[in-house]
């Protein structure tokens, strides 16, 4: 499971066992395979899960306009996301289910605090740390520092085996996938050259005055 | 071809990032336009309208966009931006936290944090913590793309002359309201634009420790960054995490102190000019990616290199 929904996963539970949450609804996009990560989320405490089977690589956009679906049929109050997916590096998704529900969002949350009808989000900036008041429905994006997941108990996963897992298709949800993007190519980066080890620190500040020209 | 550029900015005054984006607008081709959307943001429009090669600055002044809550921002941008070909922001918290809301409201695909430009409508893109580069090509009508500014050298703040033109627009959605912030307070270079970054890892042992890499820092006029390690710790705060889900870096000079290397670190610095690594590992990864290497006890090497430059 991507790292960051894993943390998504966990404030989820913790809602819940809190009795802020009354049930959890995880759900991925993709393949057959995807099925293993519903469980483990199932084993970690998550309720039941919705599978939105599809073979094609999608694009953001698409995945929103599935979860904005999912949304309307399933009404949660908070939708709980990972702030960015760590191969495709886009960080787009929640926002853009955040465009399509009309839902507030808190992205890039380090602190969840439901109160009433509503959810009070600290978010991590570039300069410190911003907290906004949401209203209820609304959309949270998890950063690293919001918890730190546990780890899913061998009973548990014996459990979640037995908990419901509903499959569907973009088809069934009436959602077109369909992308105005295309990837080209995918390369390495250039690589760095070598470098060389030196033995003390005299000359390595000679080194950065006289070759490198830096300080 | 008419760019819109969202200006990145404090309302009294732009932030660095806008003239990376303008660069890569200048790059794309065509007139630019750039939005300021802000309250009392009069300081900041002027700037924007200095900027060279900028041809109208439009400015959305109204409390609802105080402190660009997407909610409030992203309608105004989406409305504005269909008479565009491109909409282009920087890839800061701010930025990221817009951009996806406008590309969504508009029904176009958004291509994140481009670091060049191919054509007007073909850019490269690093995927997996930069350790691939993909080339994407965007056919939407309008193009929405956060830029990383250490992709592209930022145009000059002076020179231009832009006409600046009032708008209205959407105003507040109702959907969230600013509750607080608390920003750290630094006299160093900011971190991202700095010319030299010192960092310090988990080898630092605790967040006093840390006062050797101000003292060099402030020596050399640098900012002084973390890896996530030590920000995990508690020993500095979470802004000042260099890596990929951190900021991205590219200085003249970047000086890695006790600091491993892991791939999520290098994913935000390894663009920078000259890598330094200090570390008493000598297997540590940060060596395969430095220019010049130190094996050796922070302790001792830093308080002598403060003395030495």
């Amino acid at each position: 499971m991507n790292p960051f929904c894993e943390i998504a996963v966990e404030e989820a539970v913790r809602l819940k066992e809190k009795g802020v949450a009354s049930e959890i609804v995880v759900v991925t996009i993709g393949p057959a395979t995807a099925q293993e990560q519903l469980r483990t989320a199932l084993a970690l405490g998550a309720d039941r899960a919705i599978l939105v089977e599809s073979a094609d690589e999608l694009n953001s956009l698409a995945v929103a306009k599935l979860l904005k679906a999912v949304v309307d049929k399933e009404q949660p109050q908070l939708v709980i996301m990972g702030k960015q997916a760590i191969d495709s590096d886009n960080n787009q998704t929640g926002q853009m289910l955040g465009a399509l529900t009309g839902f507030g969002q808190g992205t890039f949350a380090s602190k969840v605090e439901v109160a009433g009808d509503k959810v009070n989000v600290t978010r991590e900036i570039d300069g410190g740390l911003q907290t906004v008041a949401l209203s209820l429905p609304a959309i949270v994006t998890t950063d690293l520092r919001l918890n730190e997941p546990r780890y899913a108990s061998l009973p548990n996963i014996m459990k979640a085996k037995k908990k419901p897992l509903e499959t569907v298709t973009p088809g069934d949800l009436g959602v077109s996938t369909a992308s105005t993007v295309k990837t080209l190519k995918v390369e390495a980066p250039a690589t760095r050259s070598a470098g060389v080890k030196v033995k003390s620190v005299a000359e390595l500040v000679e080194k950065l005055k006289n070759e490198a020209k830096v300080i | 071809m008419t760019i819109l550029v969202i200006a990145e900015h404090t309302n009294a005054a732009l932030a660095p990032a806008t003239l990376n984006t303008v660069a890569a607008a200048a790059k794309i081709g065509g007139d630019i336009h750039v939005l300021v959307a802000g309250s009392a943001c009069g300081a900041a429009a002027d700037a924007a309208s200095k900027i060279a090669g900028v041809a109208k600055v439009l400015v959305a002044d109204n409390a609802a966009f105080a402190h660009q809550l997407p909610e409030n921002v992203a309608p105004l941008v989406a409305e504005l931006g269909k008479g565009y070909s491109h909409i282009l922001a920087a890839a800061t918290s701010n930025g990221k936290n817009i951009l996806p809301r406008v590309a969504a409201a508009l029904d176009v695909d958004q291509i994140s944090e481009i670091i060049a430009v191919e054509s007007a409508d073909t850019f490269k893109r690093p995927i997996y913590a930069g350790n691939a580069i993909a080339t994407v090509q965007s056919s939407a009508a309008v193009k929405v793309i956060t830029v990383r500014a250490t992709g592209f050298d930022p145009v000059a703040a002076e020179g231009g002359s832009a006409a600046v033109e009032a708008i209205g627009g959407a105003a507040d959605a109702g959907k969230s309201a600013f509750v607080g912030e608390e920003l750290a307070k630094s006299d160093r270079p900011e971190l991202t634009a700095a010319k030299i970054v010192v960092s310090g890892g988990r080898g630092m042992q605790n967040g006093d420790n840390f006062k050797h890499l101000y003292a060099l820092a402030d020596k050399l006029g640098a900012a002084v960054g973390a890896s996530r390690a030590a920000v995990d710790a508690g020993f500095v705060p979470n802004d000042m995490q260099v890596g990929q889900t951190g900021k991205i870096v590219a200085p003249q000079l970047y000086i890695a102190v006790g600091i491993s290397g892991a791939i999520q670190h290098l994913a935000g610095m390894k663009d920078s000019k000259v890598i330094v690594a200090i570390n008493k590992d000598e297997e540590a990864p940060i060596f395969q990616v430095a220019d010049y290497g130190l094996v050796a006890d922070l302790f001792e090497a830093v308080p002598e290199l403060e003395k030495l430059v």
